[in-house]
């Protein structure tokens, strides 16, 4: 179990005029190895979550459990914790500061104690595993652009060897390309470093593409949480809360509607479309 | 109708230094442009990280001049870097980021900023930041701190600002990037009403597509160049080239291109889901 929240409430400013309860007895668990998104809209508590899962907040009430250790139990290193959980805020490119891209991955592994190769390899496989190649390493991270420099702090979490990756809104400000590109790159990570991901994200386009498993959180509770497919088969649920499902599924829904025998639960246009052909053939065979 | 905005060969460069402050290299972010734009037209702009489209809204208030070129904003010549504290009344420009651009502690007073800072007669300045908070539907909200309002909210604050200095046109510069499904469409629904209602021109800078179908026309930026420039349906039937250049089209669309593909006869500049839907139904009873 790579991260466990047990009866946690989280409140702010408690007893003051300006109170406000974040988060009410949430219980959660997310497995090792998850590829998870958190969906809510602004306000119902996702970035109060994902400050719990390293111990940045302390909660309230109730407990947080990483890798099977109750984090604010006395005693416990909370570097070690931060380590073992990386947590890459939005927009983490305004907190580059370094010279060279290189210099600014290094800052965090030679913080850990690394040096000679064993430095060297951690950084070199960071920079890579977010696909930036060498000719970018020496320069300076205010000459890349949005989506480069976003990456390079994202090399920099990852160059402390986190065990679980919080990205909280990763994909916010950047281009369609710029979207798929780190969304796949994450995705492989996930397969071949079998680092458990969470992630926060607006888009229900791309948390359908790519996630296996959705949150939904509503005003401090969880909604909803499972698989990313039966998530979104509560189209009429999400629109109450203020979410939605993919575009898509409008299209499939509304031929549904009129008559069309198709299988309205799909994740993705490509999906939809072979669905939709699959449909039609089968018309023209009956016929 | 008369043109608010009219580039010929405009021209922009950005130079790069190195450590001893000579120029080391320059980057054309605009390269010969030409656009005109038309007094009430509401116009997306669309283009990938770098593109130089954000530079070129840049312009049209006078944060950036021209290297070479003419342009013509209102009326007032903007070419050589003069005549920008007039421009700015009639160009107003809401950014990305909702937090940087609020300035004070109380709702009401953050719209009078603007105005106060023309000149504007105190009673003027009370019925104008009146009507702006009442056409973006925050009358509730006038006496509170702008700290407690969500994303969304914060935006609309932030375009009652700018009508409060009543301008002929208003640049969103990825306005609605920051923000959750619910503060996108509200946003998006305040665009259109000072467009339809006020016949405030509105140049809309963003990099999700469902948002452009709601223009008049839409523009593609690609390497400092005009790549595309019309009608919704004229610019996203061409769906190879937008994606070349590291865009999207929306889903709709690409649905449609998609059965294209396996032969299905569908016209392509299909956009609404309604459009979408009574085409394909339309080809099932064809069958």
């Amino acid at each position: 179990m790579a991260i466990k929240i047990k009866q946690l409430t989280h409140i702010y400013n408690e007893g003051t005029p300006f109170e406000k309860v974040a988060l009410h007895d949430v219980n959660l668990h997310i497995k090792d190895g998850s590829f998870l998104g958190i969906i809510g809209h602004t306000g119902s508590g996702k970035s109060t979550l994902i400050q719990m899962f390293n111990g940045l907040l302390k909660p309230t009430r109730g407990e947080v459990y990483v890798k099977g250790i109750n984090i604010h139990e006395d005693g416990v290193d909370k570097k070690h914790i931060r380590q073992s959980v990386g947590l890459v805020f939005q927009y983490p490119e305004y907190q580059l500061f370094e010279m060279t891209v290189y210099d600014d991955v290094a800052y965090g592994p030679k913080n850990l104690g690394l040096e000679g190769d064993a430095l060297k390899e951690r950084i070199e496989s960071s920079l890579k595993a977010v696909g930036l190649d060498e000719e970018f390493w020496q320069k300076s991270p205010f000459e890349l652009s949005g989506g480069q420099k976003r990456r390079v702090a994202i090399a920099g979490v990852l160059a402390m060897n986190p065990d679980i990756l919080i990205l909280d809104e990763p994909t916010a400000g950047l281009d369609p390309k710029g979207r798929e590109e780190l969304f796949s790159q994450l995705k492989e990570m996930h397969e071949t470093r079998h680092l458990t991901i969470v992630l926060i994200s607006h888009s229900m386009e791309d948390v359908a593409r790519y996630v296996e498993e959705l949150i939904v959180l509503y005003r401090g509770e969880i909604a909803f949480k499972g698989d990313t497919r039966e998530v979104f088969k509560h189209r009429e649920r999400l629109e109450e809360i203020g979410l939605g499902v993919p575009q898509i599924r409008h299209i499939m829904d509304a031929l549904k509607e009129k008559g069309m025998l198709v299988d309205t639960d799909v994740l993705t246009v490509e999906e939809a479309a072979s669905k939709l052909i699959a449909c039609l053939e089968k018309e023209v065979n009956n016929a | 109708m008369k043109n608010i905005v009219e580039a010929k060969d405009l021209t922009f460069e950005y130079l790069i230094h190195d450590d001893q402050g000579k120029v080391e290299d320059t980057i054309i972010a605009l390269d010969h442009i030409n656009v005109t734009i038309k007094e009430g037209e509401f116009v997306a702009v669309l283009g990938h990280n770098g593109s130089g489209k954000s530079t070129f809204a840049k312009h049209l208030n006078g944060i950036l001049s021209p290297k070479s070129g003419m342009l013509w904003v209102n009326n007032i010549d903007l070419s050589n870097g003069e005549h920008i504290w007039e421009v700015r009344k009639d160009v107003g420009m809401v950014f990305q980021n909702p937090d940087n651009q609020i300035v004070a502690t109380i709702v009401e007073e953050d719209v009078a900023f603007g105005p106060e800072n023309l000149g504007v007669e105190p009673s003027e300045i009370r019925k104008r930041v009146d009507e702006a908070i009442h056409t973006v539907e925050m009358d509730d909200y006038k006496r509170v701190s702008p700290n407690q309002l969500s994303g969304g909210q914060k935006q609309r604050i932030a375009i009652a600002g700018v009508i409060a200095m009543q301008p002929k046109c208003i640049i969103f510069d990825e306005s609605t990037a920051m923000l959750d499904p619910i503060g996108r469409s509200q946003v998006m629904k305040t665009m259109q009403k000072l467009n339809k209602e006020q016949g405030i021109t509105i140049i809309h800078i963003t990099h999700y597509m469902q948002e452009a179908i709601l223009a008049d026309r839409i523009i593609v930026i690609d390497e400092g160049k005009v790549l595309l420039s019309g009608s919704p349906k004229e610019v996203f039937k061409n769906v190879e080239e937008i994606r070349r250049i590291g865009l999207d089209v929306p889903d709709s669309t690409y649905l449609i291109y998609l059965l294209r593909q396996k032969g299905y006869d569908l016209d392509p500049t299909l956009l609404t889901t309604k459009e979408v839907v009574d085409a394909i139904w339309q080809l099932k009873s064809n069958n």
